[in-house]
């Protein structure tokens, strides 16, 4: 989500350090457009001016235009000066409460409460071993209460049964009844979404909220939000004391601008963030990578969590030791295309590399996706092991038949055929240059032809 | 932050967090009220911003009659239209999420005709609102069934959480009420309780409703029967909900043209409409949303949905002067009768802070 604005950004510093000395000018220059870059990204005009006059402050300063790599100095501001905004360090959801430990979810209409509810249920059943408990209070849109319903058996947690015609005041109690008595852990409360400026039903949140006393109030918010999320977040922050945001919807191309207006507003730490249609897809908020990744710098940190969490390490140290005897084949690249789809889309991941920002670009426009992926990899599953550990073999009417086995074309499986040729000789380069090579020379040493820009 | 500081702005003061003591300029205003309810003052620390002057001064009025009859002394006390004046109107248009490029044409185009003149800010925000109505006016096309095309059918998309369904349950209501025979598809087999949700709607409007016969069942075969049942049966209206999708999400855009796809194998000019919902918080994003939902699923119309909230949906002027894609209505409420024409002059009017 970040990552368009981030390329706004990138362009901007680039030109800032390619200078030698930098007059207050140029400064200027450049702080007018980060103003533009981060208007565009739907920050908020406020948050926005408060974000330039902090940064020009420390920028204008006689030691930033003086120092060897002013360009350098100004950036090392922005990043921290955006760092300080989004929130400085990482916020856990804290649950540290007698139990059952009471969560409200609050927000706008379409905002993505219920979904991210159920995330949240998951969430804690795998990792933290709790148990949970979910009601819907929402007792105006609907069918609302089935949809928690479902969503909670998916999730595997329990969900409070709906009394029709119960009203949301009833239904808290009820459900912090039952997590006393059955010993639940946490209790999820999700409620119906509300106008920030509707009295009544913000009448009605916040006396539910004060009947239940919950330890955590989140307020969940769409990435896409305009510079209404300052309205919005204040109001609800006023009548509920949100302790904690979500942003949803992070895996759209929004450029993501209301986090750093919430933030602002409400000072309430950014927790999670909802980044897609499965309920396992739900990530932590880290400040630092995500201003980072805003300003191209990459975030390699989550890349490798989220490697660690889905490769399978036995399955990578063979694949590594075949790597170096040069004997990979179309079985290996199956997998490695399975597991690269478990880890998310492609795009997601570069992202998180650093310099890859213009690259990912192109990708973009190249329209990659992990449903070609998956294509190639049934490609791959209608050939017989014979062909996969020598693809020489295939010629024409294996290529027929692999084609009508896994519902593709002849030019496809050529397609696949020819990358894969591609991502052979790639290896042996990776063979011959070996570790310290890789690390020097990161991937413009394996594709030649790449920008050769350095992340900073 | 009071609306006094930007008052005192107004008089040509620089602004300042704290409420300063009336300067002299500014002595002929009357007292400046306190921030509206829905917009309280900020909690956030050290604004060294000072949102645009109507912006504050639109906060401040929202809502609330008595406000207004307060703050008439400042509406009518003069104004150099200068930078500074024209910057804080670039800034109230930002703020309203126009977009900076929109806000910038708007202003140029101002900065032409009146700058350097004396203005009150009532002539201001007036002609300020003349100047988006117009560009608004044209997309303003209510949506018409056309009976000659019966079963005539409107496919709703957009992006999760948007409104699609409540939409397509207030349009039944409408239609069924103008005495149309409107039947429903329930193309969100994706979403937990969808379809649950518009048999809801089907059983407040008397419509029928065509649901899948399990989750997860395939969006266009459903399209295809519900058409087709529809030409049977002599249906007039047939509205059909799809799943939110992220418009950039390629498969799931695929499985929309798909949907265009076989609908047209029934009926070579279906679907008659396809309209794309679009929430009013959402910010510049939506101009990359039509972009994209129109050249895949070919989008012939849009519905601004929850205006009745504090978002204005001032990226619909940004869209107007992009696409020039028809507005065909706009959602101010969960009530059937909620969903309203589209009044080009009433949304402008709204945007700059002015009751219609």
């Amino acid at each position: 989500m970040f990552e368009a604005l981030g390329n706004r950004l990138t362009g901007i510093f680039d030109r800032l350090r390619r200078r030698g000395a930098l007059s207050e000018a140029d400064v200027s220059e450049a702080l007018r457009e980060v103003r533009v870059a981060l208007l565009e990204a739907d920050v908020a005009l406020p948050v926005v001016k408060d974000l330039i006059a902090k940064v020009r402050e420390r920028a204008v300063g006689a030691e930033v235009i003086r120092s060897v790599q002013p360009g350098q100095q100004v950036v090392k501001i922005v990043h921290d000066a955006l760092t300080e905004a989004l929130g400085g360090t990482t916020t856990r959801l804290d649950l540290n409460a007698p139990a059952p430990v009471a969560i409200l979810m609050v927000g706008l209409q379409g905002s993505g409460k219920t979904t991210t509810t159920a995330k949240i249920a998951l969430r804690l059943r795998t990792r933290e071993r709790k148990k949970v408990l979910v009601a819907s209070l929402d007792t105006r849109r609907p069918a609302a209460q089935q949809q928690l319903a479902v969503l909670a058996e998916q999730a595997g947690v329990a969900s409070l049964p709906v009394v029709p015609g119960e009203d949301p005041l009833a239904i808290a109690a009820r459900a912090m009844d039952v997590a006393r008595r059955e010993l639940y852990d946490v209790v999820l409360l999700d409620t119906a979404g509300r106008l920030a400026i509707d009295e009544e039903l913000m009448a009605e949140v916040a006396a539910v909220k004060a009947a239940t006393k919950p330890h955590q109030t989140l307020l969940v918010v769409d990435a896409m939000t305009g510079q209404d999320a300052v309205n919005t977040a204040r109001a609800f922050h006023q009548r509920l004391t949100v302790s904690g945001i979500v942003m949803t919807r992070v895996d759209g191309d929004a450029r993501g601008g209301a986090a750093l207006s919430m933030r602002a507003v409400t000072g309430a730490p950014i927790v999670l963030l909802g980044a897609g249609e499965k309920l396992d897809a739900l990530e932590e908020f880290h400040p630092d990578r995500i201003a980072n990744r805003i300003l191209g710098m990459g975030d390699i940190v989550s890349l490798v969590e989220r490697a660690a969490e889905t490769i399978d390490r036995e399955e990578a140290e063979k694949l590594a030791a075949k790597l170096q005897k040069g004997g990979f084949d179309l079985e290996d690249y199956r997998k490695q295309l399975l597991q690269i789809g478990r880890m998310g889309s492609l795009q997601g991941m570069l992202g998180m590399l650093p310099g890859v920002g213009r690259i990912k670009q192109q990708l973009a426009e190249a329209n990659l996706d992990t449903a070609i992926l998956k294509r190639q990899a049934a490609i791959i599953s209608s050939m017989t092991m014979a062909e996969r550990r020598n693809p020489d073999i295939i010629k024409a009417s294996r290529k027929r038949r692999i084609a009508a086995g896994s519902g593709t074309t002849v030019q496809e499986v050529n397609r696949l055929l020819k990358q894969f040729d591609e991502i052979s000789a790639m290896m042996k380069r990776m063979n011959k240059l070996g570790q310290k090579g890789l690390m020097r020379g990161g991937l413009s040493a394996l594709l030649p032809g790449l920008s050769n820009r350095r992340p900073f | 932050m009071a609306l006094k500081d930007l008052l005192g702005r107004f008089a040509g003061r620089k602004a300042e967090s704290a409420p300063p003591p009336a300067p002299p300029e500014a002595a002929a205003q009357p007292p400046a009220p306190s921030a509206g309810e829905g917009v309280p003052a900020t909690t956030a620390p050290e604004p060294a911003a000072r949102p645009g002057f109507f912006g504050r001064l639109r906060a401040g009025l929202a809502r609330s009659a008595a406000r207004l009859g307060e703050s008439l002394g400042a509406l009518f006390a003069k104004r150099r239209l200068d930078e500074a004046a024209l910057e804080d109107l670039e800034e109230t248009l930002i703020a309203a999420d126009l977009g900076l490029a929109a806000s910038r044409r708007i202003v140029e185009r101002f900065r032409r005709t009146r700058f350097g003149r004396d203005v009150t800010e009532a002539e201001i925000r007036e002609a300020l609102a003349e100047e988006i109505a117009a560009i608004l006016a044209p997309v303003a096309k209510p949506l018409m069934p056309d009976p000659s095309r019966a079963p005539f059918t409107v496919l709703m998309v957009g992006v999760n959480g948007t409104g699609k369904t409540t939409t397509i349950g207030k349009l039944g209501a409408q239609w069924t009420a103008e005495g149309h025979r409107v039947a429903f598809a329930a193309g969100d087999t994706f979403r937990a309780a969808a379809v649950e949700q518009l048999q809801v709607w089907g059983s407040r409007t008397g419509c029928p409703v065509h649901a899948p016969q399990k989750p997860g069942a395939d969006a266009a075969g459903l399209a295809y029967e519900a058409l087709s049942r529809a030409k049977q049966d002599g249906t007039g209206i047939l509205l059909i909900d799809t799943a939110g999708r992220l418009h950039n999400k390629t498969a799931l855009m695929e499985e929309l043209r798909k949907i265009l796809r076989v609908l047209r194998r029934l009926d070579g000019t279906a679907p008659h409409a396809v309209v794309l919902t679009l929430d009013a918080t959402t910010g510049q994003n939506a101009i990359q949303q039509v972009k994209v939902f129109r050249e895949m699923v070919e989008v012939s119309g849009l519905i601004v949905t929850k205006l009745d909230g504090s978002a204005k949906g001032g990226v619909v002027v940004a869209l107007a002067e992009e696409f020039g894609l028809p507005v065909h209505a706009v959602g101010v409420g969960e009530r059937a009768e909620d969903l309203r024409p589209f009044d080009p002059r009433e949304f402008a009017r709204s945007l700059v802070g002015l009751e219609a």
